[in-house]
């Protein structure tokens, strides 16, 4: 049995942990609008390249098509990029990512190929490392950065087409958080390296000049496109942490509420029946008398 | 008579509004482009893009880093990896 004294200081325990998640929680939904934002204004960007990608390398194929495009040939070495986030404290966001990137190597080996890692963000790899340790190629470490940006994608891109080119790897996937609301957060794969043929919907016959060549442009373009992928995958993972984040500092608030009130009455009712048997102790002495 | 101008970078949209007349710095060489110019496809070098707002005006400069430009029926369109506006 817990003394009345210990039960107070479990509640004060208890109220100061509340405060603590319901700060975060606070912080969480202001840079959640902030990274929702970010993620609208990269939009118009990707949705152009998107455009141009898909007009050009429908005139562009066959043999003449870049390697980041056509791929190497093979299909043997798969590697998959895990985007997960740099801090906890964000619900079942990063065991879900980590669950995904696990299926689909499962499913690669299953298939008979090789896959490696290659690791953004600090939260994904004890789990990966743990059950895969030879299979990381890399970490990149996004958490000296308070808002990963266009640059660091650019760093990663930059990385994963070096790997391509020295023959590292044959495909890549992009294995990241997708965010759909503050309560949902799905995590998605999608083929990285090749970049996947863009559905071509561009029917009219405009004759398109161009300087220097297509595919000098497709070739500037294409680590672009990566670029773009990469930097879309980092905003998509902010949104999802603060998301993810919010929803689950909410219910920690939500719940250390719950327990105070239960300790409160059991506190209460401690009290009581102190000084119920203290009363009752006084009024026997006095009637012994 | 307006060229339809739109200037994005990853980070946002910068620009996109109706003008005269753009000189963007091609690859091979800068370019005006005027309203109803062919469809036309060029990677930029670092430099800046001249906006002129009306026929013999002032031109704006911005200064860009790292794209290309793109010239169809919906007007210019520069995607840039970083801009430097007002320099």
């Amino acid at each position: 049995m817990a003394s009345l004294k210990e039960l107070k200081d479990r509640i004060g325990s208890v109220k100061s942990t509340q405060k603590i998640t319901k700060a975060k929680q606070m912080v969480a939904a202001a840079k959640l609008r902030r990274a929702q934002a970010a993620a609208e204004a990269a939009r118009p960007y990707a949705l152009r390249l998107g455009a141009v990608m898909a007009s050009l390398a429908g005139k562009v194929s066959g043999d003449s098509a870049p390697k980041l495009l056509a791929g190497t040939g093979a299909d043997q070495k798969h590697l998959l990029v895990v985007v997960n986030t740099d801090k906890g404290l964000c619900g079942g966001l990063n065991s879900n990512v980590v669950k995904e990137a696990k299926l689909q190597a499962k499913r690669l080996i299953a298939e008979g190929k090789d896959v490696s890692f290659y690791l953004i963000g600090k939260k994904g790899r004890a789990p990966i490392t743990r059950e895969y340790p030879k299979g990381i190629a890399k970490h990149f470490d996004t958490s000296t950065v308070r808002t990963p940006g266009f640059e660091e994608a650019g760093g990663i891109a930059e990385e994963l087409v070096a790997m391509f080119d020295e023959g590292a790897f044959d495909v890549a996937h992009l294995v990241a958080p997708k965010f759909q609301s503050a309560l949902v957060q799905t995590p998605a794969t999608a083929q990285l390296i090749p970049v996947p043929s863009p559905e071509v919907t561009d029917d009219s016959d405009a004759v398109v000049e161009y300087e220097p060549g297509e595919e000098e442009i497709l070739e500037e373009l294409l680590p672009r496109y990566i670029k773009t992928q990469l930097f879309g995958g980092l905003l998509e993972r902010e949104a999802s942490e603060h998301g993810a984040s919010m929803t689950a500092m909410d219910n920690a608030t939500r719940n250390a509420g719950d327990l105070i009130s239960a300790l409160t009455i059991q506190y209460n009712r401690r009290r009581q029946a102190a000084i119920t048997t203290e009363l009752i102790e006084i009024i026997a002495g006095a009637e012994a008398l | 008579m307006a060229l339809h101008f739109e200037l994005v970078t990853p980070a946002r949209q910068v620009r996109s509004e109706d003008v005269h007349m753009v000189v963007v710095p091609g690859a091979e060489g800068d370019f005006g482009v005027l309203e109803g110019h062919a469809a036309f496809m060029s990677t930029i070098r670092d430099g800046a893009v001249q906006v002129y707002k009306t026929e013999g005006g002032e031109p704006e400069m911005i200064e860009v880093k790292g794209g290309f430009a793109e010239v169809g029926d919906a007007g210019l369109t520069v995607l840039a990896e970083h801009v430097d506006e007002g320099a």
